[in-house]
């Protein structure tokens, strides 16, 4: 195993290692995956989907026959984590969902997440047995009830070994706090609390209290008539427990301070780029909505992601971002159709390295793209199942803008927008990232020599 | 940047801004693009970023069937939800969804007549998918 994280250079090649999921023609819609997180160690990888359901794999050990491959991900543990359920008081039906998916730094032997559909948070606690309790007095081996006036000695129950197995039992579930559509949940550094934040307002709660919440921001205004944005996206300082930085539809990004007041509707911090009015049209600020925003693991950096480019932030500079990198512009002259058919409305996320040295987001076709803050290179890969042979060295692509297009490029016209990577993680040390492709699951890992 | 100035009217996009603008990149595509949607849906509003599409965003409930490719509509955030009139409307709207995927069992099977009155019981629950996840297959 090669410690440390790569470096982007042309030297980094991307290989196929496994894919999760169906091969089928038809997708059904509860198999589309809709969030992905790897956990603090990387040891787990956790996947939602539509349906409700939580998939967690798990690093097999690498074993010292086989140095040339890496530990490979194999299912740990799965359950259904939300249920269909219907609002009364709007009648509207609330979807199992999961949005998110996020992973708590363990503490003891069992593993700890809290995923959230539209409007509900819960915690699951999913834990090893390997031991039976066997030799009761009052029950035999199959559990039935002996009769008591058969029972003539008595013993002490003793723990056997059994086949392992793994259970996920939800511990709190964090219901009835939101109004609008949760859109994030981010753990605090402080182990003890954690924020949802839905369209207008972002709840803090500590785990062991579910029946209250604090309301931390509330953007709703008094005149629903005035509303001129929403909140996007959120997430805690990975050190500062106290800091957290909120996204909107504007494009903008506040950071506020919990110590400053109790309701933080005054931001500490605003972060917004100026835009030139002379390049406003009707896209602009649909295209300048925020879907995604992740503190660098430093802490120093802000990263977050429009519909077209992925922007990195210094926290010290708030008038604008300090990189800027185009991830599919060849789609601005294509708006207009991308808008007819809701693709502007996507919502891709994106992720930094474990030394917040390279960036990577998702896009159509099933493509995705890395970029590499240092060397300033970027490359195009592709999750497909023609590339998934066992260590299949990933080849970069590249899409066509112009006329003549080259024998392996892809015209914008040829694009996939139907197959749309929006959800991928990155290993928390090492090269080896999850790729979410609609229903299937991909897994690459960088070269080892 | 001055030329540009010179020429700026937002409110009307036609293809001669097109035309006069043939060596300006950048702010070009999107403007055209503008223009294919206005020729297209005429009434759409001026605002795009206002009340409307946030309040759409706000109001959305489940996706019903999504099915790609997406079906065109002139809106804003995403296909068009369902919203039911009540609980009794949700559970008849699911159970007609039911009957259509099943082959017909006659057509008298799920008829509730005059004089049955429905109890919680009869009424079709929507359950989640039972199946597990082919991811862990």
């Amino acid at each position: 195993m090669i410690p440390g994280i790569g470096v982007l250079t042309q030297n980094t090649l991307w290989c196929f290692s496994q894919m999760k999921g169906a091969i089928e023609t038809g997708v059904t819609e509860a198999d589309i995956i809709s969030t992905v997180e790897f956990n603090h160690t990387g040891e787990l990888l956790a996947t939602g989907d539509k349906g409700g359901r939580v998939v967690i794999f798990q690093r097999e050990q690498e074993s010292k026959n086989q140095v040339h491959r890496r530990g490979e991900y194999n299912v740990y543990s799965t359950f259904q984590s939300h249920e269909p359920e219907f609002d009364y008081l709007k009648s509207l039906e609330i979807e199992e969902k999961i949005n998110k998916i996020r992973w708590l730094p363990q503490q003891n032997a069992a593993y700890f997440l809290l995923s959230t559909n539209d409007k509900t948070v819960k915690l699951w606690k999913v834990s090893e047995r390997d031991k039976r309790p066997e030799g009761y007095n009052l029950k035999d081996e199959e559990g039935r009830l002996r009769d008591p006036a058969t029972i003539t000695t008595l013993r002490v129950p003793v723990l056997r070994p059994m086949d392992l197995m793994v259970e996920a039992t939800p511990r709190r579930v964090f219901a009835n706090a939101h109004t609008y559509h949760i859109n994030s949940i981010s753990v605090n550094s402080d182990y003890e609390t954690y924020m949802s934040a839905d369209d207008l307002r972002i709840n803090l709660w500590n785990f062991e209290i579910t029946n209250q919440s604090f309301n931390i921001v509330d953007i709703k205004p008094a005149n629903m008539e005035e509303l001129t944005e929403v909140i996007t996206a959120a997430e805690f300082h990975p050190h500062h427990c106290n800091t957290f930085v909120y996204s909107s539809s504007k494009g903008t990004i506040r950071l506020c301070d919990m110590r400053a007041s109790a309701l933080c509707d005054r931001h500490t911090k605003f972060f917004e780029e100026p835009e030139d009015p002379s390049n406003r049209s009707f896209f602009s600020e649909i295209i300048s909505s925020i879907s995604d925003v992740k503190f660098s693991h430093s802490g120093r950096y802000i990263m977050t992601r429009d519909y077209l480019t992925v922007k990195v932030w210094d926290l010290n500079m708030e008038n604008r971002p300090i990189e800027t990198y185009q991830v599919h512009d060849y789609l601005r002259s294509k708006l207009c159709s991308l808008y007819e058919n809701d693709c502007i409305f996507d919502k891709f996320e994106c992720v930094w390295n474990g030394s917040d040295s390279v960036i990577m987001t998702g896009s159509y076709n099933n493509f995705f793209r890395m970029f590499d803050r240092n060397t300033k290179r970027d490359v195009t890969l592709e999750a497909s199942r023609e590339n998934s042979k066992p260590r299949a060295i990933l080849k970069p692509r590249k899409v066509c803008v112009g006329g003549k297009r080259r024998k392996d490029e892809i015209s914008v016209d040829s694009l996939d927008f139907s197959k749309k990577i929006l959800h991928t993680a990155w290993h928390p040390s090492e090269n080896i990232i999850a790729v979410a492709a609609t229903n299937n699951l991909y897994i690459f890992q960088d070269k080892v020599n | 940047m001055s030329q540009k100035q010179e020429e700026e009217n937002p409110a009307e996009e036609t293809g001669e801004e097109k035309q006069d603008t043939q060596e300006k990149e950048g702010i070009l595509p999107e403007r055209a693009e503008e223009a294919k949607l206005k020729a297209k849906y005429p009434s759409l509003g001026q605002k795009p970023g206002g009340s409307d599409f946030l309040m759409k965003r706000l109001q959305k409930g489940v996706r019903g069937t999504i099915s790609y490719p997406l079906t065109l509509e002139p809106k804003g955030m995403g296909p068009v939800e369902q919203k039911y009139f009540d609980s009794g409307d949700y559970n008849m709207a699911k159970a007609k969804m039911k009957n259509k995927q099943l082959p017909s069992a006659g057509p008298d099977k799920n008829l509730v007549t005059g004089d049955h009155i429905p109890t919680p019981q009869d009424l079709p629950q929507r359950k989640s998918s039972l199946v597990t996840s082919k991811l862990a297959g």
